[in-house]
């Protein structure tokens, strides 16, 4: 067991943002209309929670029960499917938990927290990338983000830019690069001083 | 700072750009990154940040930058594919933002494959089939 561990870490990149974007990919698979993410630092409780909520087909209990297997999958090319598995590890090995609620034709949300000051804590990494990323392989999707500090709130949300371009398809390389620097214009503000 | 008010006025300037070259034919070059949880472990996003930037600077509209799941070779990750119009897909493996640059500039914009990146290189040279 101690062995795989290291080699798992060895292979991941320790950034949250990178477990979120792979997280989010199961939502856009699962046919969701709409995913909104949520991610919140609260410095006074020191917890960092990360919420991804969806409007996709969902699980029935039994799929739920198997999720941290890494051999539960819906994929074909393989058998095994990591992201949950890894994603709970990171959230477990910083003092956190990982919490997943689903319902069959309703939707799924997974919510990970994390100790802000554990040395083990990946640290959240760059979230405007992961954004746009997920914007770029999902067009259809209508997605939120918000970024909550003890500085404030941030909300943005691809519905707004998409009825301010007058477009449904925010793909284009030009867009999502604007985006980017927007959404992590205001992640920057909100972070202050500190490394989240 | 940044604003949507821009963005709008940014995408108005380019969009009688964009629609004189779209009339000009349909021969998009499409290029793919493998976006699954192994492709992301191995740095897949880094690969698609830097193909997203190379074809917003080239400023061609008929190359598409986009994103794919698990080719199933997963130890092989990041994955990047080409697709060119009229021609057989070239996948190319083992990919960091450097190769991914050096790709875009030799394979996407002058049509010449870089043989050494490529899953058809990579499985001769450790002698597998």
């Amino acid at each position: 067991m101690t062995a795989r561990r290291i080699f798992v870490y060895n292979v991941w990149v320790t950034e949250l943002s990178l477990h979120i974007l792979d997280i989010a990919n199961n939502s856009t698979r699962a046919l969701a209309k709409t995913v909104t993410l949520e991610v919140t630092a609260d410095f006074v409780r020191d917890v960092l929670t990360v919420a991804i909520t969806d409007d996709g087909h969902g699980m029935d209990e039994e799929l739920l029960k198997r999720l941290s297997d890494p051999f539960a999958t819906t994929r074909t090319t393989r058998r095994v499917g990591m992201g949950i598995p890894l994603y709970r590890m990171a959230a477990e090995n910083s003092g956190g938990s990982l919490q997943i609620e689903s319902k069959l034709g309703k939707g799924t949300r997974v919510t990970a927290t994390f100790k802000i000051s554990h040395i083990d804590r990946p640290p959240l990494g760059d979230m405007a990338e992961t954004v746009i990323t997920m914007i770029g392989g999902a067009p259809e999707t209508d997605f939120t983000f918000i970024y909550r500090t003890d500085a404030g709130a941030y909300e943005f949300c691809t519905k707004a830019v998409k009825d301010a371009l007058g477009e449904d398809d925010l793909s284009d390389v030009t867009v999502l690069l604007y985006l980017k620097d927007l959404i992590d214009e205001n992640v920057k503000n909100l972070n202050g001083g500190n490394h989240i | 700072m940044k604003s949507l008010e821009e963005l709008q006025a940014i995408r108005e300037r380019m969009k009688s750009q964009i629609q004189s070259r779209e009339q000009a034919g349909g021969n998009d070059i499409r290029v793919v990154v493998g976006m699954a949880t192994c492709g992301i472990a191995a740095g897949a996003r880094a690969v698609l940040a830097a193909l997203t930037e190379e074809t917003a600077k080239s400023g061609l509209s008929n190359v598409k930058a986009g994103q794919t799941g698990c080719v199933g070779i997963c130890a092989y990750e990041p994955i990047v594919e080409v697709f060119f119009p009229g021609k057989e897909k070239v996948t190319y493996v083992l990919m960091d933002p450097d190769k991914m640059r050096a790709v875009f500039k030799s394979h996407v914009l002058s049509g010449q494959p870089i043989q050494e990146y490529t899953y058809t290189y990579a499985i001769a040279d450790k002698g597998e089939k």
